[in-house]
Formats: structure tokens, sequence, C-alpha cells
């Protein structure tokens, strides 16, 4: 068993065994984290795979930016996990049964007999010297232009609908007003009284 | 390496959209709010600038641009005019509804023209990247719009359902095409049909069908279909009714693209495969629509249920696999796109400030209080029964020759009649309650000019090209065999 093998088991396997935590686990700041580890393997894997640019971004976007971001939000709002976990129990025999028939039928399809390699050939190794995002970038501003040019406008619908539903005015919403701020004068931040001093007793 | 120019001139309409869009959310923010107006009225433009573009253009021939990521062909153009004008009619019916609910903001008519632009790639997608960028498009620009009304919770608990719901649904049809790229080493559908014939031929084609399972889930979910339909009542209900009418029209025409772009364009080999899930689909849209939109008492979430129902009568011209099966199939689209802006434009038309005509009450004695706008429902609603001689009766027949005459299928024929039966009830009780029953207010209908001449626009053409179908039906019929 060569190296590799031994590193895509042992990632695989976290990889497996975190998702499935991320799931089970009361803690809901846990959860995230065990979906950073699900995130930071699948980057291994796909490492293994010569995937290079890819497993970078991955690590970067979601591990570093997303899962960040996620956090917050988990540590912001004030989720009651009892609720969320309300008719688990009456829905579990129904889910498990449909999991597993869902499992059985992948691994049925997915497993050896259709994409063994005698089925598909294993793709040729690249040399040590192949630059993998420059490939990228090759065909991503030439080949992909359009679907590329439709994920920039995707981004832009996102940002246009996140400020349509968050940015309205709200009556009684206390805000700072600047330019009333700086331009106060003395008179209107300090108040001098004149009174006689007090006479010790 | 050398790098072709891609041919860019095909894809004319879309960039002038995105610039045009581009361009009236820049304008929007120097609009002060009372002169919105201005923002609604350049987006009625440039809908008009991309009839126009589109028209010139038209063009017989299958044109391929973008390392073939994009495809523009007559069955694209006809689906995009009648996108256009879908939408067209929408943002007319919907001035007067947002500014009576003080939601009538740019950005409804910005992200009505971003989801245009969803419809267009996905109508022109050849390649599953292009086609899956297109659904995105699309959806987030309607989540977005159901979300819009922040004050009211249904329309914050429908945008939850649609988004979560959506969200599983392109995760399935990503799967699905995951697994087909898994075998074809290929996005791009033109490929990918080839070798999937060889995989039929070769009688090798499990991954394919198990791909393409997923692939019908993820466009049953966009159009609607049961056991895929949860959704649809839901969220045209919840959401306000100006975005209801966006919903249930042109997303459906893009809906029958992506179908035919899918099943047609990259896996008709495996007809036989799909064509049997389609008749379960079918079938079972047929029936849940029909019966259960018989006890609905709200109009919205009737024609909810009614919308299902003709989702289920728009895929069986498309399981016969044939030319002319898909011509009627587009038929059905286009007539049902008509109808259904029709049935919501009557809601809104009779809804006022602070209250929703979304009852099937209020319609009770509409005749005493319009008659003309009681008989341009009542074309809308015989139309939906499939009566003749209005459009929808010849949309249901075109599917149903299409059915009868592919031989073997004739029991599925008569399924159909027979839950079309069933549904002619519901819509006929509307027609009941607006000739025969009291009204139970005698406020007169009260409308703008602009409104009024929509509707009635809008359902005099539900009449016409009833009268004479053989233009639209000679226009499908060249389009797909182009």
């Amino acid at each position: 068993m060569g190296v590799e093998k031994v590193l895509f088991y042992i990632f695989a396997a976290m990889m497996v065994i975190s998702a499935t935590m991320v799931i089970t686990v009361r803690n809901p700041i846990r959860a995230a984290l065990f979906l950073v580890l699900t995130f930071f393997s699948s980057a291994v894997l796909w490492m293994l795979l010569e995937a290079e640019f890819l497993a970078i971004v991955l690590v970067l976007v979601y591990v570093g930016a997303v899962m960040v971001l996620f956090l917050f939000v988990v540590m912001m709002l004030d989720i009651n996990m009892d609720r969320l976990k309300e008719g688990f129990i009456r829905y579990l025999p129904f889910g498990v049964l449909i999991a597993l028939l869902m499992v059985g039928m992948i691994i049925y399809v997915v497993g050896p007999g259709n994409f063994g390699l005698d089925k598909i050939a294993e793709p040729a190794r690249h040399a040590a010297d192949y630059n993998n995002t420059k490939a990228l970038g090759m065909v991503l501003y030439t080949d992909y232009v359009y679907p590329f040019e439709i994920a920039a406008v995707l981004l832009l619908v996102a940002i246009v609908a996140a400020i349509a539903l968050t940015m309205r005015r709200r009556e009684g919403t206390k805000y700072q007003k600047p330019e009333q701020q700086i331009s106060v004068n003395r008179n209107e931040r300090v108040r001098l009284v004149k009174m006689s001093a007090e006479q010790k007793k | 390496m050398k790098y072709e120019l891609p041919n860019i001139a095909l894809a004319t309409p879309e960039i002038t959209l995105l610039c045009l869009a581009c361009l009236i959310l820049v304008v929007d923010l120097f609009v002060k709010q009372e002169n919105r107006v201005v923002t609604y009225t350049l987006s009625l433009l440039s809908l008009a600038v991309l009839f126009v573009l589109t028209l010139t253009s038209f063009t017989q021939k299958t044109g391929f641009a973008f390392n073939n990521t994009f495809v523009r062909d007559a069955m694209g153009d006809v689906l995009k005019l009648g996108v256009y004008l879908a939408i067209f009619m929408v943002f007319i019916y919907s001035k007067d509804y947002l500014r009576q609910r003080d939601i009538f903001k740019g950005e409804f008519y910005v992200l009505g023209l971003f989801g245009v632009l969803g419809m267009m790639v996905l109508i022109s997608a050849h390649n599953f990247l292009t086609l899956y960028m297109g659904l995105e498009l699309l959806s987030l620009s309607l989540y977005a719009m159901v979300a819009m009304q922040r004050d009211s919770v249904n329309a914050s608990e429908s945008a939850m359902k649609y988004f979560i719901l959506g969200a599983i649904a392109s995760g399935m049809l990503l799967y699905g095409m995951s697994m087909i790229y898994g075998v074809t080493g290929s996005l791009d559908l033109a490929q990918i049909s080839t070798k999937a014939a060889a995989a039929a031929a070769a009688s090798n084609k499990m991954i394919f069908v198990f791909g393409m399972v997923f692939l019908i889930v993820g466009v049953a979910f966009k159009l609607g279909a049961v056991p895929f339909h949860m959704w649809v009542p839901d969220v045209y209900h919840g959401a306000p009714t100006s975005v209801t009418v966006y919903i249930a029209s042109a997303p459906k025409i893009a809906a029958f693209a992506m179908l035919m772009r899918l099943l047609v364009d990259g896996l008709i080999s495996l007809q036989g495969q799909w064509q049997s899930i389609l008749i379960i689909l079918a079938i079972s849209s047929m029936a849940v629509g029909n019966i259960i939109a018989i006890a609905q008492m709200n109009l919205k979430r009737m024609l909810a249920y009614s919308a299902i129902s003709h989702i289920g009568f728009l895929m069986l011209g498309v399981l016969t696999g044939k030319e002319s099966g898909f011509a009627a199939s587009m038929f059905y689209a286009l007539a049902y796109a008509l109808m259904s802006l029709g049935g919501f434009g009557m809601i809104i038309l009779l809804s006022r400030r602070g209250f929703e005509a979304d009852n099937l009450n209020d319609y009770k004695g509409l005749n005493e209080r319009s008659p003309w706008f009681a008989l341009m429902m009542l074309i809308l609603m015989f139309s939906m029964a499939g009566v003749p001689p209005f459009l929808g009766f010849w949309a249901k027949l075109s599917v149903l020759k299409e059915v009868v005459s592919s031989g073997g299928l004739i029991w599925l024929a008569i399924l159909s009649v027979v839950f079309s039966i069933i549904g002619a009830f519901y819509y006929l009780r509307i027609i009941k309650l607006m000739y025969f029953d009291q009204p139970e207010n005698t406020q007169p209908v009260e409308a703008d000019l602009d409104m009024r001449l929509a509707i009635s626009t809008n359902s005099l053409a539900v009449l016409g090209l009833g009268l004479f179908p053989g233009a639209l039906m000679a226009l499908c019929l060249a389009a797909i065999t182009a």
C-alpha cells in the first residue's frame, strides 16, 4: 500500500466521521467546527487527485471565510436546539429507511461494477512541473467565459437581493448622525455653572 | 496557443439585457421614491428592446457560441419571445399592486430583469454548467422577490420554504449532473448525447439512468410536478400576488426548455427510461392537482393546484418522444403561461390597498359589479378548464392527440381526460359564483386604465388564439423541427 492510499483512507475516514458528527453533536459551535474538519479533509482528498488549486481555494474560501461567518451567525443567534430536535424520533424510522435505500442504491451504482478501472481508465498522471492553476486560468477566461460571466451576475444578484431584503428604515431605530456630531460646539456639550463656594462647617 | 473569439453576436440579447439591467440598477439609485415609475418604464422599455433584438435576429439555423456552452436555435428564440411578453405583462400588472402595498421598489424590477436573464441563459444552455447557472440566477432572483414584502409573515415563510426546497432540488440536479459527468467526462450536451447513445447501444447505461433520475427530480421540482410539488401552493399563496404571477408564468416556459435540453438534447437515447418516469409524474400531477384543487377556498391556492395539474398535461407531450409531441408541449407551455398570467392578473385587478381578492367568495356576483371583467374571468376559466374554442382547449387537444397517436398510450390519454373533467368542476364553480350568486360587497371594480387594458388584452388573446390557434401551433412545430 503506497503512501497515497494510506493518506486517502485516513482522510476519507476522517471526512465521513466528521460529517456524521456535524449532524449528531448537540452543540452548534462544535457542529460548525466539525464542518471545518470535513472541508479540510475533502481538500486533502482533492490534493491527492492533483486538483491543488481547488484544494487551496476550498481551504481559503470555505474554511477561512465562510465558516468564520457561519460561526459568527451561530454565536449571534440564540438557537434553541431542543425545538430543532422535535419530531426527530418520530421521523427517525422513516428517515433511516430512506437513507439506507439511497445508500444501497448509490453503492450498487457507483461501486467498482460501473466505475472500476476496467470500465473507466485511470487518468494519466501529470509531471511534477504541471501547473494546475495555470491550466484552469487558460480555460476559465476563454472556453468557459460565458458561465464565468453568469457566475459574476449571480453574485451581483446575491448582493442586490441581500441589500434589498435587509436595508430598510424601521421606526424608532437609534443611529448616529456624524454631521451633527462633528458640528457641535463647546456650549452644547458643557454647561458651566456659577455657584458660590461651599463653606466648610 | 490559439484562441478563437467566440461568435458573440449570437448572444446579443443576453448581453444587452445584462447591460440594461445594470444600467437600471444604477439609475434607480438616483430616482426618488415618488418617481419610481421611471425604473418601471425603463424595465418595460428594456423588454421591448429585447423583443425587437430577438425578433430581428430570429433564425432557423442553430448556432453555437462560447465553446458550445451556448446555443441559439429557433425553439430557444420562440420561448424567449414568450418570456419577454409574459414578464412585460407581469410588470404592468404589478405596478399598482406594489404601490398599494408600499413595496414599489426598484429592486423588484431589477431582480425581475435578472430573472429574465436567468431564463434566457437556461433556455439557451447547451452545457450542464450554463444550464445550472441559468437556473440558479432565475431561482435566486425569485427567492428574493418572494421575500421582498418584509412585513408579511406569510411572504417570509414561503420564501424560506421556497429557498430550502429549491436548494435541495439544486443539490439533486447537481448530483445527477456529476454522475453523468463521471461517466462521460463531459458537460457538453452534444457529447453527452453521443456517449449516451453509445452506452444505450451497448446496454451499459446504468449510471446514465441513475444520473438521469436525479436530473428529472431537479426539473420536476422547478416545474412543480407531484411528488415535488409541496412548495407550489405555499409559495403561490404566501408570495405577494405580483410575484406569484411572475413565478406562475414565464418560469414554466423556461422549465419546459430545461426539460427539453436535458432529456431531448442530452439523453434522447434513454427515452424508453425517462418516458416511464414522466408518465408517473404526469399522472400523479394531474390527479393530485385536480382533486386537491376542489377543496381549496382560496383562489391563489386553487390556481397553484391547477398549475400542478397543467404541468402534468405539459409532460404528456414530451414523454411521447416525438418532435410533434415536443411541439405540442411547447404550445401548452406558452398557452399555460398566458392563461396563468390572466388568472393571477385578475386577482391583482380586484385587490385593493389592504385587501387581497384571493378568496373564492370575493368573486361572488362579479357580473353585477363589473360585467366586462366577469366576462374576462369567464374566458380565462373556460380556457383553463379546456372548453372550446378557447386556447386551453387546443393546448389540451394537441398533447392528447400526440399521446393517442404514439400508440400503446391510449389509456394515458383517457386517464388525462378523466382528470381534466374532474378539474373542470372548480373552474366552473368560479363562473357559477360570478354569475349566479349575490355579491358580498357591491363596490365597483376600480383600476387604472393600463391595468384594465392589459388584463383585457390578455383575456382576449386567450380567446383570439383559441379561435385561430393554427399560427402559434405552426410556429411551435417549425421551431422544434428546425
